[in-house]
């Protein structure tokens, strides 16, 4: 009896079929990409490493209000803080630990002066844990280097917030 | 006792009690700002508004006295519209900016404000803003966040008796602060930033240091003075932070004094975390095992005749309890918990505790203070008087240095004599004290630490019988102690054993020479030049005048790194409870004496603070009654003898540095040269 399936199997129709989606697949537009000479667009609402960001005039954002440190459910952040020379609400101690963080962002949320943010940095990986923990110099350096991405991104995001 | 109806629920309540007292005694939350349990009611915040029945607006339930058949409702809608409105009326000129305020988490008007006012702000127009006004090293102000409740005015007014603060202007432009200008005055200022519901009021050492949320909470016992209030440390991590006051109707009520509650910065500094030896003149850090042994080669060749053991001011009754063991164990008679010198007759109770109770000041309506400045000896125990003087029917006279005690008093005399004066009725008070229903007097212990202490307490015990003072239902007689640790030494028997010398004659046998080693348990305020050439052991935490002389240093723990049984001025046992660890290789108190114990070859029989207090209630039935007062037989103490006519002196020198801690605080340091220099005049300089 000549059924269906032992026509296909003699004209071996499943082997011609998948070399023929191979064979689309090498006229289409290819997907992956040469990192890390290229890369993959972001949303500006993506989560990467961590920055402290200031002022235009230079003063630090941070007013050691505690919120992400209270808000942390991973229990990265550290703070402590005391009146600086002027009288203000500084830090004097802002340490988060990267390999802590679960990149929920919920710092970010709380902070009420937009000052600890995710960044779009993601490339951050280290040879040592030690490297891994940041204090308030490293967060701050972060956002001096990431501010002009960090602020554009905020920018297309708060249309939505 | 008017009864009414709440919420459909109806409740008797007694008589005079608030609408507002009413509603919280059925557990409802009715929110309020300017009303405050212990101040008087101004009824000016508005906030707590209910709708009465029969009555056409919202009424202040905290002004509003219950009626019977009153029908009140704390959930209509018109009352949480009222509440809305005046939410955000007090929002109008209230600055957003909770997250740099130290009262963000804990303040009265960020959880109404969520929880009674509204979602949204409808006011656009410009905000008040309103110059801060310095208060001195306590209270930090920020007076744009004030919502003018005039709770820090009542307070000062009525609880601290310095009416240093006050409103001027009025509506928009009223202004809250201390206009002579200058530092607040009273040793109460603290308690300002307790009772204002904003951010106004802040503390100004704790400035930016901790949130709320962050801290852990211990609740224990002061230590500064012998009033044992009850207060609350909070810490974070292995340090405290701030301490707040615990309520306790019968001893502090709900405050306490500056020291009590900013020493604690001074826990962090000169602190003896390792044993010392003296090697060659020189103190050098060494090893627990060697520090012992250089003490038992010590004790092992002085003959029990020639060692002494004193303790301190802050130092709990468990501790002392084991090194009276141990000294007792080694023969040692000279033992004395009275580092001020006292020889006063200890063999009664009632002679040297406060036998009314610090609550049974309310009830006295005639009180002598004889050679006792209550403000600084027992600040809290200053307050209730005022408070009772503040009801009226009230007379107080003092012998002894004059001074302010923020209430009228008719000094009688600065000497003794007078007190024979007042026995014979030569003075006028005499018939006020015949005629009073609850005459009590007050001896303080620095009158009771002069050479003549002992007839000095026959004399007042006199006085006290003459005046009746002493009835079934009365005690009238009471002593005013100064360190938190002496009745529980007294209670314990940490004194002169049969024959034994007191702290005086310590003194005199250690500078002649008679004494070879003297034992210090916390022991800071004795002349250290008369210890001559003893081997001087300090057992203590911090490095003041006795570590500077001892030839060895054991490190102990401070009243917030210990488990301890501290008992009041009133006799009243209670626990210090530990609320962070003592710092490096420093160990609790009673586990040094045990250790050294084994050492010496005398080991203590317990190995536990468990096994270690049922020896000590055992031994002293009083301390086992934690938190209760026991009534004080009254028997005759005292000696009778002659009373020298010199003056009493101000035994407090100066208020704010009595003790290690308080000695090496920053803040107090501050409140010495901010406050103090300022009643001193510019001729000191």
């Amino acid at each position: 009896m000549l059924s269906i399936r032992r026509i296909k199997r003699l004209f071996l129709y499943e082997i011609v079929r998948g070399l023929a989606l191979t064979f689309m697949y090498m006229f289409r537009r290819k997907v992956t990409i040469n990192y890390p000479y290229e890369k993959g667009p972001l949303s500006p609402r993506s989560r990467g490493e961590h920055a402290l960001r200031r002022y235009p005039n230079g003063e630090e954002r941070c007013i050691a209000c505690k919120l992400c440190e209270a808000i942390c459910p991973a229990q990265a952040i550290t703070i402590e803080s005391e009146p600086r020379e002027d009288g203000s609400r500084r830090t004097t101690r802002y340490d988060l630990d990267m390999t802590k963080c679960i990149y929920c962002g919920l710092c970010q949320e709380a902070c009420p002066v937009d000052a600890i943010v995710e960044g779009p940095n993601f490339e951050y990986a280290t040879e040592t844990h030690e490297e891994l923990i940041y204090n308030k110099e490293r967060l701050l350096a972060n956002g001096d280097r990431w501010e002009a991405e960090i602020a554009a991104n905020l920018d297309a995001d708060a249309r939505y917030r | 006792m008017p009864k009414l109806i709440i919420n459909g629920h109806e409740i008797e309540v007694a008589a005079g009690a608030s609408v507002l007292q009413a509603c919280e005694q059925m557990g409802i939350e009715v929110p309020h700002f300017c009303y405050h349990d212990k101040l008087s009611v101004p009824a000016s915040c508005r906030m707590c508004l209910v709708e009465v029945e029969k009555t056409p607006k919202p009424v202040a339930s905290c002004g509003l006295p219950a009626a019977d058949g009153m029908v009140v409702h704390t959930d209509s809608p018109m009352v949480l519209k009222a509440r809305r409105g005046v939410m955000e009326l007090l929002l109008i000129n209230h600055p957003l900016d909770c997250p740099i305020c130290d009262q963000g988490g804990e303040c009265d008007l960020q959880d109404q404000a969520v929880a009674y006012g509204s979602d949204h702000s409808r006011y656009a127009e410009a905000k008040r803003a309103v110059a801060d006004k310095e208060l001195g090293p306590i209270v930090k102000t920020v007076m744009t966040r004030c919502i003018h409740c005039t709770r820090c005015v009542r307070f000062a007014d009525e609880i601290a008796g310095t009416p240093e603060l006050g409103g001027v202007f009025r509506g928009e432009h009223l202004e809250i602060g201390n206009f002579g200008g200058g530092p607040l005055t009273s040793e109460l200022s603290g308690n300002l930033v307790d009772v204002c519901p904003v951010g106004a009021l802040t503390s100004k050492p704790y400035a930016f240091r901790a949130r709320p949320w962050e801290l852990q909470k211990t609740e224990s016992v002061d230590v500064m003075d012998a009033v044992g209030c009850n207060i609350r440390i909070d810490t974070r991590g292995n340090e405290v932070m701030r301490i707040l006051p615990r309520l306790n109707d019968d001893i502090n009520e709900a405050w306490i004094n500056d020291k009590t509650r900013h020493a604690c910065d001074g826990l962090k500094l000169q602190r003896l975390d390792q044993p010392y030896m003296r090697v060659d003149g020189k103190l050098r850090p060494a090893s627990w095992p060697e520090a012992f042994a250089a003490i038992a080669a010590r004790l092992k060749t002085a003959s029990a005749e020639r060692v002494a053991a004193l303790a301190g001011d802050l130092v709990d009754c468990e501790s002392m309890f084991a090194l009276k063991q141990l000294m007792l164990a080694l023969e040692v008679p000279h033992l004395d918990c009275r580092q001020d010198g006292a020889t006063y007759d200890m063999t009664a109770r009632a002679g040297y505790i406060f036998n009314s109770g610090i609550a049974g000041i309310e009830q006295a309506d005639a009180i002598l203070l004889i050679g006792t400045n209550p403000r600084h000896e027992g600040t809290l125990v200053n307050a209730r008087i005022r408070k009772r003087w503040l009801r009226g029917g009230l007379r107080v006279a003092s012998i002894g240095a004059a001074a302010d005690l923020t209430y009228p008093h008719r000094r009688i005399g600065g000497s003794p004599s007078a007190i024979r004066d007042l026995i014979n009725g030569r003075d006028a008070f005499a018939k006020t004290l015949l005629a009073a229903k609850n005459p009590m007097v007050i001896v303080g212990a620095g009158a009771l630490a002069r050479p003549d202490g002992a007839a000095l307490q026959a004399l007042a015990r006199e006085l006290a019988e003459k005046f009746n003072m002493v009835r079934p239902d009365w005690n009238g007689f009471n002593v005013l102690q100064r360190a938190a640790s002496r009745v529980g030494g007294l209670d314990i028997g940490f004194v002169p054993q049969a024959y034994g010398l007191g702290t005086r004659g310590i003194l005199e046998a250690a500078s002649s020479g008679k004494m070879e080693v003297v034992y210090l348990l916390g022991a800071d305020e004795i002349d250290m030049d008369r210890l001559g050439n003893a081997f001087v052991i300090y057992q203590g935490h911090h490095g003041d005048k006795g570590a500077h002389r001892a030839d060895v240093i054991l490190p102990g723990a401070a009243y917030t790194e210990k488990d301890g049984i501290y008992v009041n001025t009133e006799g009243r046992p209670q626990l210090a409870k530990q609320a962070t660890f003592p710092p490096g290789e420093a160990r609790e108190d009673w586990k040094i004496i045990r250790a050294l114990s084994e050492t010496v070859g005398k080991t203590l029989p317990y190995d536990t603070l468990t096994q270690l207090r049922a020896r000590l209630i055992e031994a002293c039935p009083v301390i086992g009654a934690m938190g209760r007062l026991t009534k004080a037989e009254w028997k005759p103490f005292g000696h009778a003898g002659q009373v020298a006519v010199q003056p009493f002196e101000p035994v407090i020198a100066n208020f704010y540095m009595t003790d290690p801690i308080s000695r090496v605080s920053p803040t107090m340091a501050k409140c010495v040269t901010e406050i103090q220099r300022r009643d001193v005049p510019e001729a000191a300089e």
